[in-house]
């Protein structure tokens, strides 16, 4: 099974390789929930500010309990979070997941700049013949 | 200082920049040299490259495996398409995890910079629609923010 982040999968193996070995944060959920088109919708929407289920149903042509599916796989995924609001349960965005895949982004060109970093170690401790040596080229 | 960047460009391509203090000689040998390469190509702290065959020439084939020493791995393997010492590498590639991604095409330039070397990776995208997927085009604002870093990422 692909585990975190199928969705970068699709950046380039190069940087999704990156992912694998810094898969230190638990994004799997996350990320294989906005693999999905509908609840990358939910999410844009609700991006806006908090809206009810029908409300968020209302420009979908599905119905309110798929959608209701669609919000507990953002929900499980720590992506939507849900308050109280007498028979309501309006939903937002939460903060916290939202945070951990930028910290994640983060994280992935951190990964990328420690190979380079480490390529200007090796490049450093290279011999190189020091030919035409200060000429501008 | 931040030397990398990383950002798209057109439908379908990323691009990631960075300079280095050597000349195009040396990065692109370290490019090619599996014993340089597994000293560099190695992601995060802990991870290792046990296995690195390299045969840089036009239809040569590569595979790099990687692990973490905790039981956890996996390898990459593509072939080159075309070598131009020192200026350009273009290959592709694809993981194994078990089963193989889709090929991603990927030109690598070495321009000289000054004394040192100006390196442009330049990833092609299975399609456009899986990036505009990857950037979640028409997200707004709270999600959005995730996409524009990384589309921005400097």
């Amino acid at each position: 099974m692909l585990s975190p982040g199928r969705i970068l999968l699709t950046i380039s193996n190069r940087l999704y390789n990156l992912l694998l070995m810094s898969a230190t944060l638990n994004l799997d959920a996350a990320f294989s929930a906005l693999a999905d088109p509908t609840r990358r919708a939910i999410l844009a929407r609700l991006a806006k500010g908090e809206t009810t289920v029908m409300e968020l149903a209302e420009p979908f042509e599905i119905t309110q309990p798929a959608i209701s599916q669609h919000l507990k796989v953002l929900e499980d995924a720590g992506l939507v979070a849900r308050r109280v609001d007498g028979t309501k349960r309006p939903r937002r965005l939460a903060e916290a997941g939202i945070e951990a895949m930028d910290q994640w982004l983060a994280m992935l060109r951190k990964a990328l700049e420690k190979n380079y970093d480490r390529l200007d170690e090796v490049l450093a401790g290279t011999e190189q013949p020091k030919i035409k040596r200060g000429e501008k080229r | 200082m931040s030397k990398l960047t990383l950002k798209t460009e057109g439908n379908t391509h990323l691009v990631v920049t960075r300079r280095f203090a050597a000349p195009p000689e040396a990065v692109y040998r370290a490019h090619t040299d599996p014993k340089l390469i597994q000293k560099w190509l190695l992601g995060p702290e802990g991870w290792t490259m046990p296995v690195c065959i390299n045969d840089a020439r036009p239809g040569g084939k590569f595979r790099y495996e990687w692990a973490n020493g905790k039981g956890h791995g996996f390898h990459v393997t593509g072939e080159y398409l075309e070598l131009e010492p020192y200026n350009r590498i273009v290959h592709v590639e694809r993981m194994h995890l078990p089963d193989p991604t889709p090929d991603n095409h990927v030109e690598t330039r070495f321009d000289a910079d000054g004394a040192g070397t100006l390196m442009t990776v330049r990833m092609t995208l299975p399609d456009a629609q899986t990036r505009a997927t990857m950037l979640a085009t028409g997200m707004e604002r709270g999600m959005e923010a995730s996409y524009v870093r990384l589309e921005g990422m400097i």
